[in-house]
This record gives structure tokens, C-alpha cells and sequence, in this order.
């Protein structure tokens, strides 16, 4: 099913859009059909209520009530939907154009929108009506004048990050007009948002243009809108209440419509930002027939963590996504094991689904998850959350992680204070020497700080601080260096390697260069869509003979270092990574692999143990000539 | 002779006592055919470099010129500049535009050669698509139907497609997975060696600036603090600086050793 299939089954988006079409019908037959008789006076029949002949009574010449509201449909949404459009084009223009005219229009253009918006609607409405007299035109006018800030708010928002993007300086550079840089590059780039705004706005403006008839700037006889409607059966309202519900009820049910019609559309935009559309199809995939827990390594005595048939699914658009398949890892005591791969390898979302912190929607379901002496999958809600006390997180984006609003000090100390329950004096004084202990210089101060007072190589040591202070026996760092520079980087390295052999804390940490992880780890699992290729003893990368998953080998070949042979090109891997959504049977590398045979492609190769004392998943493991000293 | 000359750039943000200075007083050379690398951390001024040079921003004080001819200034028009430079960005993901197919974004920088004829923008595009080695089919695809290697591609063919004299290229596979960051490498290399490209190569990786660069700048703090052959500044730094920033390239050689646990020089 295609997202925009989806779109027009939901329920609401069905039920509006069945609502405007009827109302687009009602305004282009309804004056044709009915025109002439909404018109036709009839003196015996002054100020009726309802009848058979007349449903919805009539006004006092004796003119049709329910014709004239249906009639009127044209004339009502058609200025509602004129005044929306020119509104929409000027606010467009406002907003849109500053982005391609530099800086300082930017900010003159920024100042005039806000300046316009806090004007009050209904004033300037009537101020309006008073310079230009009452009428249809000064309605319109008037509304123009009052939606079109808030339209070129919203292009200005919307064009600003269009501005600053690096495809309209590339432009730039090419030298491409103004003109075309405004209609190519920031017009298409903010058109759906606008649209749906356009759409939400005629209801309101509907509304707007209704009260303004009401109260008799708008429309005026012998034309007539709902407003104008309204105003005429408010004056009888005592004598024929009926006179004012027919013009009432289409107002309201107008206004709704494309009120709903575009909050619709705007949330399937937003859903389409997040790629959460929903659509899921059966039942999430469970961990599947496998190994079986003792198919793996073997847990030994000092085992931490035990993780076996591990798998992840996302509700995709076209049914369910597996990032993470029959993963299967265990981690000793005070044991440094990293995971290497590459974006969309899984590596993050295997991290985030043993820390319990997978993604809202994700189906996590696994053989075995056992952390000390707790089984992850019986325990639930607090229980659960006691147990992972002995786990601390160290996340990628230390800015992210972090609460900006609250002091760094203040956030470490949360964790003694709502894990142990420590006294606030206490914990603050356990923060600020957990800052001390990651060798952040001036801890006491430093802890008073808000974290983007630190620099990102201290905020990634604050993080690192914060897994500590719960006194964790294992600590899970997802990419925690890959936004540092490289003298930075290895700070933090040095730093987690130096905690760990002080805390005994076991580590689990990923990154996509797999040259960090063998300076700082004992193991690393290499991960390839979704599963577990290579389980490898750090020193057998020192020497790439040693290698057997040949996908490991080629993440290893194609690293550059500083001794590269700069006239040979550098080893690439041919084709592209395996979709998630759409994974080929067998093992996930065969497609880019030059050894793969037809096993390859059919049979997903187990994990099992290997000759380098790690573990490995291939058909054709390749260390196979290397005598081994 | 020299193909790009950055004099005395000196690049202040904002005014008076606070301002602050990105770059002070760089001098860089890019030679006719020749890639200068220019490394350095995040702070230490290289992409405001490129910025200027690009034409994006403009200079508090110094001189930019390509074959001799001043890019700073505003009474350069802008199709001629875009002749004379052109930049490479380093996510391929926002430097894209994503309204736009691959063939009509490459044809727009074929219309800044002043090429009018449609027809022969599409062949121009086709020709470019096959020399950074992607399918010709590739033109009606848009962005988000490519990976981040392809769409680096396609921006190297935008940047190609002006025949510029000199190129910008910040930071162009810090966005890329490894397997990805070794086949744009050797596109770059080989189309060097096809059309004679003279480059200003910016990146923190100082093993990715080697392979690339006959000469390396090494950045600190604003300014050039050493430069000199890519060899000599990896293999034998002077300055204390480019010592530190080659010791903390991380190195499988380095595995399973305690190089992390050594005490700091």
C-alpha cells in the first residue's frame, strides 16, 4: 500500500473530503439550479416556518430559506477561498523571498511579519471597512490584510531552513538567478506544509468572512453569503428560530470540513517526517527457530550478560522492518567488547533493545536476555527498571542526552538520588566527584553548569561520569566518540578504558570505525544488516590474514591509514548494504561478496565458534591457509 | 603556478572586543593540478576557510584569487565565479535539492557553462553521470532514492559539470560508511588523474587528507600551524600539534594493544 493509498483510508480524511466535494458540487450547481427561485418573492408566504414545501421556512419576502442557504454556498466558500489563495500567494512572497535576497532583507522582512501579526484581527478588519466603506471587496481586503502574516510566518520558517541549506548555496555557487532560485529550489521545498495551511485557513476563513457579513461590513443586499444569511434570521430569530439554522449548521459544518480536511493532510505529512506511517501487516516476527541457548557461546561462570536470538522489528510501510535479526553476544565481567558496523547494520538498535531502550512501536524478542542474574524478558515496569540500575547508558549526541534546563551537577546527582535514594548533599558531592574522577577540570563548578557550557569532549565525559555514578557493572556506549575529534576521541577512549579497569564495569560499545574499537576493546562483534558476522579477538586484527568473514576483512582493507600505498586505490566493497524492509534470503553479505555460492544465497550461515577463538557466520570462512603459530 | 591563493584571510564573527577570531591571517597555495589537504579539529577555522573561498561568506581581510582573478570581491558576476569555483559538501543528504532529479540537477550546472541547448545539457549529463561511474538511468532518480555514496556522486558530477578551475571539497566522506568513504576516494584520485583537477581538500581524517593531498595544512586554533608534504607532516611532524593529531589517528596496528593505557608524552 502506497503512503498516499493510506492517506485517503483514514476515516476522517474520507469523511472531510467527502464534505468539501459536496460543498464544491453544492457552490457550482446549487446557483444554477436553484438560483432564480431563491430570488422569487413570494408575498403570501412572508416570515413561514418550517413546512413540506418550504423545509426551512422563509425570510420575510417570502424567499426560501434552504435554497438561499445552498445557493449561498457559492458566494460564501468562493470569497473564503479567494481571499485564503491571495493571502497564501502574499505570505508566500513575504515570507518565501527574504531567503533568496540575503541577510539583511531577511531580517527587515522577519520584522515587518512580526510586527503585522500582533495586530488584532477584528481591528483591522473594521479599520479596513471604515477607510474603504462596507462591501464584498473591503471583506476580502480585510481578511488578505489579517491571514497573510501568519502565512508568511510560516514560509519564512519553512524557507529560512531552505536558506540555509547546503543544495541553495550550491546553487548559489553555480549562479543561478534569483528568480530560479526562489521557484526551483524554495518554492517546491515548502509548497506541502503551505498547502495544508491553505487548506485549514478557508475554514477559518469562512468563519471570519461569515462574521464580518454578520456584522454587516461584508456582503451586502441585494448579495447575499451565510453571513449575510445569519444576519437577516437573527432579527427574526424570536418569530422563526429555524431561520438562522440552515445558514448556522453550514457554516459550521464548511468550517469543519476543511478544517479537518487539512489537519489530515498535515498529519500525514508529519508522519511521513517520521517515517512512522503506521501499516503494520501480521504479527511481529518472534526471535524464530535457532541456535537455542547453548547453540552460542557457552555462559561461563562469570558471564554478565547473556544475549541470545535477539530480534528488533519496526512497523514499516510495507509490513514489518527487522534491523536487528537473531543476534546472539555474551559479555564477561569487566570484559571491554565493541561492536563494528556500518549505518543501518543494527548495531545502535541492538545496543538501544539490551539497555531497554528501544524506539516506541519496536517488537523486541529474544531467547535469552540475561543480565547478571536477572532474565530481562520475565521482568516488567519496576522490577525491570531495578534490575537495569546495574546498567549505565553513555548515547552518541552528548547534547541530546543531556538536559538542557538542568544543571550537570544536578543530573548526575539524579541518579544516586532516585536509584538508591541518597540525600540530595550526599549525591551532589557523589556528582562532583564522579566529574573529578573522569578528570573534568574544576568539577564544583563545572557541576553548576548547564551543558551547553561545556565543550563537546567535556559533555561526552560528563555523560560518561553519569553511566558511572549508579556504579554499573555494565555500561553500554553507543558511538560515544564518533562526534569528537580525534585528539578528543582518544581523551574519551583512554578515559572509559581507565574507568573500567578501575570500576571492573563490563563495556558494550559500538562504533563505525572498527580501528577505535581494537585500540580500545578485548573482542568485537562485527554486525552486517541485522546480524552478528564476526566475533573476533581484537588481536587477530592486527593481522587481516586472521580475518575469516570476508566482509570483515573488506571493512578492514577499506580503512585508509597513514601508511596507505597512495598510487594503488583503496579497497572498496562493490554494491550497496541490504534494505531492512526488503532482506534477500540467506546471508545478508552474498550480494557484495566475490566467494558467495548458492548456500550462500539460500542458507543464513550460523554463528558458530572459530579457529581465532572468536566466532564467525559464514559459508566460506577465509583465514582457512594461515597455519597458525 | 598556483591555481588558488588564499593571502593574509582573516575571518572575525562578530564586532569589537567580543568578536571572534575563525581564521587569523592564513596563507594557503593550491597548485595548477595538485590537492592541498587541509586538516584540523572542529572550531579550528578550516570550513569557514572553505566558505570564503567558496564565495559563501565574505573575508574581514585578505585576498582569495583563482588564476589571478579576485573571488571575494561582489563585482565578480556570479557565472563567472561559479566557473572559477565550484564546492563539494560534506553531507549529501541536505546538498541536494530533494525536488529536483539527478538529471535536471546536473543540468543546472551544465546552464552555468552557458550551455543552452537542452538536448545537449541531457547528453552533457549523461556523460558526467558515466564519469563518477553511475548509471545513466540514475538522471530521473531523485535524492531520495539514492544512497549517501551515490548522491556524493551526483554532487561531484554538479561540481564537475562547470569544468571549474579550482574545487572546494569539506569534509566529502566524513558522512560516508567506510566501504562508501574508499569508492569516493578513488573516484576523486582517478578523475584527478583524468582531468588534471586542482583541489582544496578539507577534513579531519588525517589518514583520508594523506591519501588524497601532495601537501598537507595542518590547522590550529585559526591558523596554519605547519605545511608541508602529506609524507613529511604524517610521517615526520615539526610542530607539537600535527604530532598530537597523528598520534590520536587510531590504528589497527594498535589493537589489542594498551596504547590506551600507556601514560600520555
Amino acid at each position: 500500500m502506497t503512503a498516499r493509498a493510506r492517506l485517503f483510508r483514514a476515516p476522517m480524511t474520507i469523511a472531510s473530503l467527502v464534505l468539501v466535494c459536496l460543498f464544491g458540487i453544492l457552490a457550482v450547481v446549487a446557483p444554477i439550479l436553484w438560483g432564480e427561485e431563491a430570488l422569487t418573492a413570494r408575498p403570501t408566504e412572508l416570515l413561514q416556518g418550517p413546512s413540506a414545501e418550504h423545509l426551512l421556512g422563509t425570510d420575510n419576502l417570502g424567499r426560501d430559506l434552504l435554497l438561499r442557504t445552498l445557493v449561498a454556498t457559492r458566494l460564501s466558500l468562493g470569497l473564503a477561498v479567494l481571499a485564503t489563495l491571495l493571502a497564501a500567494v502574499a505570505g508566500v512572497l513575504v515570507g518565501g523571498l527574504p531567503a533568496v535576497l540575503g541577510g539583511r532583507v531577511q531580517r527587515t522582512f522577519g520584522a515587518v511579519i512580526n510586527t503585522w501579526l500582533a495586530f488584532p484581527v477584528l481591528l483591522l478588519a473594521m479599520l479596513v471597512a471604515i477607510l474603504l466603506g462596507a462591501g464584498t471587496t473591503t471583506a476580502v481586503l480585510a481578511l488578505v490584510l489579517t491571514m497573510t502574516p501568519s502565512f508568511a510566518r510560516l514560509a519564512q520558517t519553512l524557507a529560512s531552513r531552505v536558506g540555509g541549506s547546503e543544495y541553495l548555496a550550491a546553487a548559489r555557487m553555480l549562479g543561478v538567478s534569483r528568480r530560479r532560485q526562489f521557484t526551483r529550489y524554495v518554492l517546491p521545498n515548502i509548497a506541502e506544509p503551505v498547502i495544508v495551511n491553505v487548506t485549514i485557513s478557508i475554514g477559518g476563513g469562512l468563519l471570519a468572512l461569515s462574521s464580518l457579513s454578520f456584522l454587516g461590513v461584508g456582503v451586502q443586499p441585494p448579495d447575499y453569503d451565510w453571513g449575510r444569511l445569519l444576519k437577516d434570521g437573527f432579527a427574526q430569530v424570536y418569530n422563526s428560530p429555524t431561520a438562522v439554522i440552515g445558514p448556522a449548521v453550514a457554516v459550521v459544518l464548511a468550517g469543519v470540513a476543511f478544517g479537518a480536511l487539512g489537519e489530515s493532510l498535515a498529519g500525514h505529512l508529519r508522519g511521513q517526517d517520521h517515517g512512522h506511517t503506521g501499516g503494520r501487516r501480521g504479527p511481529a516476527p518472534g526471535p524464530g527457530p535457532g541456535s537455542g541457548p547453548d547453540g552460542g557461546q557457552p555462559s561461563t561462570p562469570d558471564t554478565l550478560l547473556e544475549v541470545d536470538g535477539l530480534s528488533v522489528a519496526f512497523p514499516g510501510e510495507h509490513g514489518w522492518v527487522r534491523p536487528v535479526r537473531d543476534v546472539s553476544l555474551t559479555i564477561r565481567a569487566g570484559e571491554i567488547v565493541g561492536v563494528a558496523g556500518e549505518s543501518g547494520s543494527g548495531k545502535s538498535v541492538t545496543m538501544m533493545a539490551i539497555a531497554q531502550l528501544s524506539a516506541p512501536g519496536a517488537e523486541v524478542a529474544a531467547r535469552t536476555l540475561r543480565f547478571g542474574d536477572e532474565d530481562l524478558t520475565l521482568l516488567r515496569g519496576r522490577a525491570l527498571r531495578g534490575a537495569l540500575t546495574g546498567v549505565g547508558v553513555v548515547f552518541q549526541d552528548s547534547l541530546t542526552a543531556l538536559n538542557p534546563a538542568m544543571r550537570v551537577g544536578a543530573q548526575l546527582a539524579e541518579v544516586p538520588r532516585t536509584q538508591r535514594g541518597v540525600a540530595r548533599r550526599q549525591a551532589n558531592r557523589d556528582a562532583v566527584a564522579a566529574l573529578d574522577a573522569v578528570a573534568i577540570p574544576d568539577p564544583a563548578r563545572r557541576a553548576g553548569q548547564f551543558p551547553h557550557e561545556l565543550s563537546g569532549g567535556m559533555r561526552q565525559r560528563a555523560l560518561i561520569a553519569m553511566s558511572q555514578i549508579g556504579r554499573p557493572s555494565l555500561i553500554i556506549a553507543d558511538e560515544p566518540t564518533t562526534a569528537l575529534d580525534v585528539t578528543v576521541a582518544r581523551r574519551v577512549m583512554r578515559l572509559l578504558r581507565r574507568e573500567c579497569d578501575r570500576t571492573g564495569a563490563a563495556v558494550l560499545v559500538s562504533s563505525h570505525d572498527i580501528a577505535v574499537l581494537g585500540e580500545l576493546c578485548q573482542r568485537v562483534l562485527v554486525m552486517y544488516a541485522g546480524r552478528v558476522v564476526e566475533d573476533v579477538p581484537v588481536d587477530a586484527l592486527r593481522d587481516p590474514a586472521r580475518l575469516a568473514h570476508p566482509y570483515t576483512r573488506a571493512l578492514v582493507a577499506a580503512l585508509p591509514d597513514l601508511d596507505s600505498d597512495r598510487d594503488a586505490p583503496l579497497a572498496t566493497i562493490p554494491g550497496e548494504p541490504p534494505d531492512p524492509a526488503d532482506p534477500a534470503p540467506g546471508c545478508g553479505f552474498a550480494a557484495r561478496c566475490a566467494l558467495a555460492t548458492d548456500r550462500c544465497r539460500a542458507e543464513v550461515p550460523e554463528l558458530t565458534g572459530h579457529r581465532h577463538g572468536g566466532r564467525v557466520a559464514c559459508w566460506h570462512p577465509q583465514d582457512r591457509e594461515v597455519v597458525r603459530s | 603556478m598556483s591555481a588558488l591563493d588564499v593571502t593574509d584571510l582573516t575571518v572575525r564573527f562578530g564586532r569589537g572586543a567580543g568578536a571572534l577570531v575563525a581564521v587569523d591571517g592564513v596563507n594557503l597555495r593550491v597548485e595548477s593540478g595538485g590537492v592541498l589537504g587541509l586538516v584540523g579539529e572542529s572550531g579550528s577555522g578550516k570550513s569557514t576557510i572553505a566558505r570564503v573561498v567558496a564565495g559563501l561568506r565574505r573575508p574581514s581581510a585578505g585576498t582569495v584569487t583563482v588564476d589571478g582573478r579576485d573571488v571575494t570581491g561582489r563585482r565578480l558576476p556570479a557565472r563567472e565565479r561559479a566557473r572559477l569555483i565550484q564546492m563539494i559538501f560534506q553531507d549529501p543528504y541536505s546538498s541536494l535539492n530533494p525536488r529536483m532529479t539527478v538529471g535536471e540537477t546536473i543540468e543546472e550546472a551544465l546552464a552555468a557553462r552557458e550551455e543552452q541547448d537542452a538536448a545537449a545539457r541531457r547528453a552533457g549529463a549523461r556523460e558526467l553521470l558515466d564519469l563518477v561511474r553511475l548509471k545513466a538511468t540514475v538522471a530521473q532518480a531523485y535524492p531520495r532514492q539514492l544512497s549517501g555514496g551515490m548522491r556524493q556522486r551526483v554532487a561531484i558530477a554538479r561540481c564537475l559539470a562547470v569544468k571549474p578551475k579550482v574545487i572546494v571539497a569539506d569534509e566529502i566522506t566524513s558522512a560516508l560508511d567506510a566501504s562508501v568513504q574508499g569508492s569516493v576516494l578513488n573516484l576523486l584520485r582517478d578523475l584527478r588523474a583524468e582531468l588534471g583537477l586542482s583541489m582544496l581538500f578539507i577534513s579531519h581524517n588525517l589518514a583520508v587528507v594523506r591519501y588524497l593531498a601532495d601537501r598537507i595544512a595542518v590547522m590550529h586554533h585559526g591558523r596554519i600551524v605547519e605545511e608541508g608534504p602529506s609524507d613529511e607532516i604524517v610521517h615526520a611532524p615539526r610542530h607539537e600539534y600535527t604530532a598530537t593529531l597523528v598520534g590520536a589517528v587510531p590504528s589497527l596496528d594498535n589493537a589489542g594493544t594498551d596504547v590506551l593505557t600507556r601514560d600520555e608524552p
